[in-house]
């Protein structure tokens, strides 16, 4: 108020352009508070991102539709530095199991860069559509991704699935 | 300047805004509190069998591993038993920066305090069963120092009855021909001459007994389990909503440190679960220990660990290949596994310095600060990223740590439990310090 009421009331012979340095200094100073904190925010928010919208049903279309994939851990809920085995069912998209599938599995920790700790597989065929994948473990809590490419000979498909961990 | 006071008046409120994101609050969501459930030991699950030992779970395999456990006859000159380096009264660790047997070891003592837990063993995880672990140490030339046959003619001396009644009648080892006072697949030269003069039905026959000394030596360390602690009884109150009970647990201090450690200190991302560790491996970027070789962690201890004679799919493991996951599932990377060592578990931490896996920091601070700065590994790629924790927040997570501190439950020493048939009349040696 009073740097205001000297500018203001002309006392000062170079008003003018003490006026706009200040204005100046003001917007400056402004500017990189605000570009601090949207920083910190940033980064805040991208260590805790996790998409809002996340899809973490069991049963998935793959990405060009060819299949619907669901998956079942063996042994009841998924617990963080456990190894387990799922069964994963693959059907085509009108509900048809699929039989001779080559099946490779991948997984990932989208916020940390890394993968998983094992790297599991599809030992067994099962029959009626169902895979045994062996040696899931998930060495963390967080947001998982488990990514399966599906080979059943006509078609190559992939299918992703999200997984949220305590 | 209505545009400048705009400006203040939006960094005012997004500096509010970010205050009130990072300010330590007295109140967790109910995503946070089933993060921190996790971590209780109210959370820790039974035991997981171990299928590669059919007597872990044996009282009379425990009893039998316990007395071998302090026994000093099994090391080369009669002075060092697993308890010499794993003392009771310090967690079953030593307190040094390396492990000190007949010699000195190139890493530091691992604590005990639920180890059954762990689906691998060492820093580096080059065994994969505790019994498997309990056989490294025996045969090692700084350690314990002896040989499979010394050991096996221990039992028959002095475990007869015990080891029969477990594992069924004991070969004849008395031919001192075939079965040498010393010998084993080691680095001594003359033991190891001895060993390959052996025929190899011999040879199995000593490696059998051999390996059941593991695995009464492991159904003993199973019981070895972290004591509850105030930041257990904090959490489990806080699953509860009762306040004052949480008050009561942690100073505001330590719940501040509660909060950055599952937090922006991210170190929930390798010492989660009930015993504040995934047992997988991480390179920190701790820094190479003075004078020591170079060590290259979990990209050895893999390599090991899939060729170990020991391991889950041996012919000495009683799992079925089924029952191996771990080891069949094995993911080898050894870029990034290059100086990966495991965490342990923070359970009584504080009373467990030096720290890393060779001792390189003196005090809990160090290692805080470690992290903090993140600095580039040695060798290999560490996963961390500096913090900017302030001081005052260090200090807040020291304090967290220091609330884990808690007596190991064990069961009793020797003396304790010497009501057993023969204990009395041969008292076991006990180790220097094992109090």
């Amino acid at each position: 108020m009073n740097r205001i009421g000297i500018v203001a009331g002309g006392v000062q012979p170079a008003a003018g352009v003490r006026r706009i340095w200040l204005k100046r200094a003001g917007i400056a100073a402004g500017a990189i508070v605000l570009a601090l904190v949207a920083l910190a925010l940033g980064m805040v928010a991208w260590m805790s991102y996790v998409p809002a919208d996340l899809d973490l049903s069991t049963t998935r279309l793959s990405a060009q539709g060819a299949y619907r994939v669901s998956y079942e851990p063996r042994r009841g809920p998924i617990a963080v530095n456990q190894i387990h085995a799922w069964t994963l069912h693959v059907e085509t998209a009108d509900g048809r199991p699929v039989e001779g599938a080559t099946i490779a599995v991948d997984g990932d920790m989208p916020q940390h860069g890394h993968g998983l700790p094992t790297e599991p597989q599809v030992t067994t065929e099962l029959g009626g559509g169902d895979y045994l994948v062996e040696g899931v473990k998930f060495h963390m809590p967080g947001w998982w991704v488990m990514d399966f490419t599906i080979d059943a000979g006509d078609q190559t498909d992939t299918v992703r699935f999200d997984l949220l961990l305590n | 300047m209505k545009r400048t006071a705009l400006f203040i008046g939006l960094a005012a409120v997004a500096a509010a805004a970010l205050a009130y994101l990072l300010w330590p609050r007295a109140v967790w969501s109910p995503d946070e509190i089933a993060l921190l459930r996790g971590l209780s030991l109210s959370q820790l699950p039974a035991l997981p069998p171990d299928p590669s030992n059919r007597y872990a779970d044996d009282p009379r395999a425990a009893a039998l591993g316990q007395r071998l456990f302090f026994d000093t006859r099994l090391s080369v000159d009669g002075t060092v038993a697993c308890a010499t380096c794993h003392l009771p009264a310090e967690q079953f660790q030593d307190g040094r920066p390396l492990g000190q047997g007949v010699g000195t070891t190139a890493r530091r003592t691992m604590p005990l305090a639920g180890v059954a837990y762990s689906p691998w063993f060492f820093w580096d995880g080059r065994k994969d069963s505790l019994w498997a672990q309990a056989l490294g140490p025996l045969e090692s030339p700084v350690e314990h120092g002896g040989t499979r046959a010394q050991y096996a003619h221990v039992i028959a001396r002095h475990y007869r009855a015990e080891y029969e009644a477990l594992f069924g009648p004991l070969p004849d080892l008395s031919d001192a021909g075939r079965f040498p006072p010393a010998a084993g697949p080691v680095a001594d030269p003359q033991a190891r001459a001895a060993w390959e003069a052996m025929s190899a039905e011999d040879r199995e026959t000593v490696t059998r007994i051999y390996a059941n000394i593991g695995k009464a030596i492991a159904a003993y360390e199973r019981q070895i389990m972290p004591g509850r602690s105030r930041f257990d009884a904090y959490v489990d109150a806080a699953v509860r909503g009762d306040t004052a009970a949480m008050a009561q647990a942690l100073s505001p201090d330590e719940v501040a440190g509660l909060r950055l450690f599952v937090g922006r200190a991210q170190c929930i991302n390798c010492h989660n679960g009930p015993l504040l560790t995934n047992n997988d491996f991480h390179n920190t970027g701790v820094p190479a220990a003075d004078g020591l070789p170079e060590d290259r962690g979990r990209a050895d201890g893999l390599r090991q660990v899939l060729g170990d004679e020991f391991n889950c799919l041996s012919a000495y493991s009683d799992a079925e290949p089924a029952d191996c996951g771990e080891l069949r599932f094995a993911k080898v990377d050894e870029h990034t596994q290059l100086r990966q060592f495991k965490p342990p578990s923070l359970r009584g931490v504080a009373e467990r310095a030096p720290y890393m896996h060779a001792g390189q920091f003196a005090t809990l601070r160090e290692v805080l600060e470690h992290y903090n700065r993140a600095p580039e590994a040695p060798a290999g790629h560490s996963e961390l990223e500096p913090l900017g924790l302030t001081d005052e927040e260090l200090g807040q997570l020291e304090a967290f740590l220091r609330s884990l501190s808690a007596p190991v439950v064990a069961p009793g020493t020797p003396e304790a439990t010497s009501a057993c048939t023969g204990c009395h009349q041969e008292p076991i040696a006990h180790a220097p310090g094992d109090a």
